[in-house]
């Protein structure tokens, strides 16, 4: 299921991707998607403005920012949930694999490009019938059994559940249902894996889990995870935007961005002097 | 630091109980009381309408005891009374209206919980509202004069002449009978199942949807196969709510079933629910084993639709909790 | 896109348009309804329906003054006698009462609630028809007035209930004592719900044919006082539309478009003017 051919291009193109000397830079990296002059509103107010930059393909990509920055709602229009509020209106140009997703059929679309949410919500169904959910509306002619084991190990969950697939989802604890969900989000193989603050509500273990996961997951797809938790961006990711009040301050490698931060405005939030 | 005790004068606890006449005189305790006394007066009274069913039903529960809800005799001039009839009546054509019924209810509310938008869902709810609020008698008029000739001309030629060899659909048809009451019921308890199947289906946490939609499922699929399944048991509620109402309905089905208290396997056939001969043979019945008879039948009809609303209630007060505890 | 994909939305699109016509067709009915009573009782309707009695049997002309009166009188009394028990109840539930006795009450108003109206006749019979050997407008105002009590208990409660503390504080801060509170500050605050409640408690009722037919029984004369057997619009309607006699099948679609009338516009009344602002109790 995923795109054979690597993606050719590698684009600087963004004006605020600062690129340090002799470290990995997304302007070297092939990008998986690439997000130019996007602006976003829900009806007359604007949320996000001007947006403009790269996901690496197979690396971890972080947005950060204060409550309000709108970095969720960039998220979401990464694989078109937007829609689902009929005053949102988006402008510009996202793109996936070079083509732009906003001209493709959006039932399509989403099979490729996946999404955790903040609470775990798995459906009134099995585990095993949740891993399968994706297989099965788009008609998987594989082994189901195989794939939902093998999703539920990339999703470091298989040897809790394995013997209790056919349980009820909400059986499993908090932290237990989010890697649910993320195996059944990993079980159509999807070629970008978006992540909206997929640990806010979990406790400390099950969070730390889940930052493991992450980074071996990496292997497997590109992620985009949106955090208010500043230490979890710097730990897991390899490039973090940050957002403020709709727009991207600065985006670069994570390490960099962290120590030696471009711009006062997010050297004053990752020091914590506000959000 | 030292400690200092200051005596208030009048200053100390409040005795405790005052004494009866002493807070009778305070308006708050009068006006407890009464209203007291307003409050046991509905429990009272629903405790009298038990015990009047139970203690007026007892000459054929001493008579005929169990064999009254499995003997398909009613002969009021032999003075024997037997249940099945009415019984089986009332089933039939419960299930007729809930076959037809539930799937334009869960249909419609599908509609008006996940694609129309929220002005309009609210405005046909309100119509829905409306033809819930109309009155039995009026769908009794609709059922004779409209159904029924609707049912000899149009739906049993319908059914009758490709299906006639089916034993439901065998037989002459009079325009009355099990089918068309089970019509009538249907339009009646439609709005009930809409309504609160509605409702049930709005308080699906937004994400479980968007859970569904962001794996690639076209709108149906994640409507069908995880948002309904999700408020199911609400929806159970709702159709128990509804066989409720059509167990009770009298005026609208004692208008078009017929009357006839027979069993037969043909919907086209006349029969009798237990509704529907309480009303009618109430004020003929003639002796007091007959009257007694027909009050046992309201009693059993009180006991079916008590247990049907208790576990319709229970249904749809678990989904909407489920609603607000999973997912967000 | 995949032939597999082009199916999926192919169902996708059908089976929602198929549930835009579910809803439309439940709701089309009820125009059906209000069209077809309009269409064959508009007619009918006339000053005479209105103020003449019921001819003999055979003959035409004639009205169902007897019957509107009565329906009056019953659903009069059925207020008076169901509403205060309801709203009373419901001051005690909301303000006064503790968890235990208040689940009682409850329970037993719902159990009420869903005894099917016809039992509620039967009952009525055996209280206020047997003891007195004759059917009464009484005995039918009793039967509509039980079925009227869980609507209006249940609304009283919440509506009560839902009046903030601010207001039930302030007063008591002022040194009102609990009823005074109550009577001036949270009845007025809550009493737009509770009438809605009762209005649409009493459109409920006057609907109801199934308890009237052996309290109130029926009457082809007007009946004097309350203690004679009454006719009442919901019965006539229902005589008249089971007899043989194509003018008393006109009759009885003139009366159901009263009836259907009166009706929808109390509910319409209570659902949209006096409500502005909240939640209607569902029943």
């Amino acid at each position: 299921m995923q795109a054979s051919a690597k993606p050719e291009f590698s684009v600087n193109i963004v004006t605020n991707l600062t690129t340090p000397t002799g470290r990995e830079t997304a302007a070297a990296l092939p990008l998986r998607m690439t997000i130019s002059k996007v602006n976003f509103f829900y009806g007359p107010k604007q949320i996000l403005f001007d947006i403009g930059m790269g996901i690496a393909d197979k690396r971890v990509t972080a947005l950060i920012g204060p409550s309000g920055c709108g970095k969720s709602t960039l998220l979401r229009t990464l694989n078109r949930m937007h829609e689902t509020v009929n005053t949102s209106r988006l402008e510009g140009e996202i793109l996936l694999d070079g083509q732009n997703i906003l001209a493709q059929d959006v039932t399509a679309l989403r099979r490729r490009i996946g999404m955790v949410f903040q609470r775990p919500n798995p459906f009134p169904k099995s585990i095993f019938d949740n891993v399968a959910y994706g297989l099965r509306i788009n008609g998987y002619k594989g082994s189901l059994a195989d794939t939902v084991e093998k999703s539920l190990r990339h999703a470091a969950l298989w040897d809790e559940v394995k013997d209790h697939l056919h349980k009820s989802a909400y059986e499993l604890s908090g932290g237990q249902q989010q890697r649910l969900c993320i195996a059944r989000a990993l079980a159509v193989e999807p070629e970008v894996l978006l992540m909206d603050e997929p640990c806010s509500a979990l406790d400390p273990i099950s969070t730390a889990k889940i930052e493991e996961l992450m980074v071996e997951l990496k292997n497997l797809t590109t992620i985009v995870i949106v955090t208010h938790n500043m230490q979890q961006a710097a730990r897991v990711s390899d490039f973090t935007a940050f957002l403020l009040m709709g727009q991207i301050i600065e985006f670069s490698p994570t390490p960099h961005l962290f120590t030696t931060p471009s711009d006062p405005r997010t050297e004053a939030y990752i020091t914590g002097r506000f959000g | 630091m030292a400690t200092t005790t200051t005596a208030l004068k009048g200053a100390g606890p409040v005795t405790g109980s005052r004494s009866f006449f002493a807070k009778l005189r305070d308006g708050d305790e009068i006006a407890r009381l009464i209203t007291l006394i307003f409050a046991t007066t509905v429990v009272l009274i629903t405790a009298a309408l038990v015990w009047e069913l139970w203690v007026n039903s007892a000459l054929p529960r001493e008579k005929f005891g169990f064999h009254f809800f499995v003997t398909s005799v009613w002969d009021p001039i032999m003075d024997q009374y037997g249940a099945l009839p009415f019984i089986y009546g009332t089933m039939v054509t419960s299930a007729v209206a809930l076959i037809i019924a539930v799937p334009l209810g869960i249909g419609a509310a599908i509609f008006l919980a996940e694609l129309a938008p929220p002005r309009v869902s609210d405005t046909l709810q309100f119509f829905i509202d409306l033809l819930a609020a109309v009155p039995s008698v009026i769908y009794g008029l609709l059922g004779v004069f409209i159904i029924v000739p609707v049912m000899r001309t149009v739906i049993y030629p319908a059914l009758n002449k490709p299906f006639g060899y089916l034993p439901i659909f065998k037989g002459p048809s009079y325009g009355v009978g099990f089918l068309t009451a089970g019509i009538v019921l249907a339009i009646m308890v439609i709005p009930y199942i809409i309504s609160v199947s509605r409702e049930v289906l709005l308080s699906v946490p937004r994400d479980q949807r968007e859970a569904a939609l962001a794996l690639g499922s076209t709108r149906w699929e994640s409507t069908w196969k995880v948002v309904v399944p999700f408020a199911k048991t609400g929806i159970m509620g709702s159709i128990f709510l509804a066989l409720a109402r059509a167990l009770g309905e009298t005026m609208a089905v004692t208008m078009v079933i017929g009357n006839t208290p027979k069993i037969a396997a043909s919907l086209f056939a006349p029969g009798y629910s237990i509704a529907a001969v309480i009303a009618n043979e109430f004020t003929e019945a003639t002796g007091d084993l007959y009257l007694q008879a027909l009050i046992a039948l309201g009693l059993v009809l009180f006991l079916l639709t008590f247990i049907l609303n208790g576990l319709a209630r229970l249904l749809i007060v678990v989904t909407t909790q489920k609603g607000s505890e999973v997912g967000g | 896109m995949t032939g597999r994909l082009r199916w999926r939305k192919f169902v996708s699109n059908f089976m929602l348009a198929m549930t835009g016509v579910c809803a439309f067709v439940s709701v089309l009915v009820l125009f059906f309804i209000l069209g077809y009573l309009v269409f064959n009782g508009g007619t009918s309707i006339n000053w005479d329906f209105f103020t003449k009695l019921p001819k003999p049997v055979g003959e035409a002309g004639g009205g169902m003054a007897n019957a509107i009166v009565g329906s009056g009188k019953i659903l009069l009394l059925a207020s008076l006698m169901g509403v205060p028990i309801g709203f009373l109840g419901g001051i005690y539930l909301a303000e006064f009462s503790g968890k235990g006795m208040a689940s009682v009450v409850r329970y037993a108003a719902d159990l009420l609630n869903g005894v099917p109206s016809i039992v509620i006749g039967i009952f009525a019979y055996s209280l206020v028809v047997l003891p007195f050997k004759h059917f009464s407008a009484y005995a039918g105002a009793f039967a509509l007035g039980i079925m009227m009590i869980p609507i209006t208990l249940r609304s009283t409660e919440e509506f009560l209930k839902s009046v903030p503390r601010m207001l039930r504080e302030g007063a008591m801060a002022l040194g009102a004592s609990k009823w005074k509170t109550i009577a001036s500050v949270i009845v007025p605050a809550a009493y737009r719900g509770i009438l809605t409640a009762i209005l649409l408690a009493l459109a409920r009722v006057a609907g109801e044919t199934a308890p009237l037919l052996f309290t109130a029984f029926g009457n082809r004369f007007e009946s004097h006082g309350w203690s004679q057997p009454t006719a009442t619009l919901p019965v006539m309607i229902y005589t008249y539309a089971v007899s043989p006699y194509d003018d008393w099948h006109r009759q009885a679609w003139a009366a159901g478009l009263v009836l259907l009338g009166l009706v929808l516009i109390i509910n319409i009344l209570a659902r949209t003017i006096l409500s502005r602002g909240f939640a209607i109790p569902r029943s």
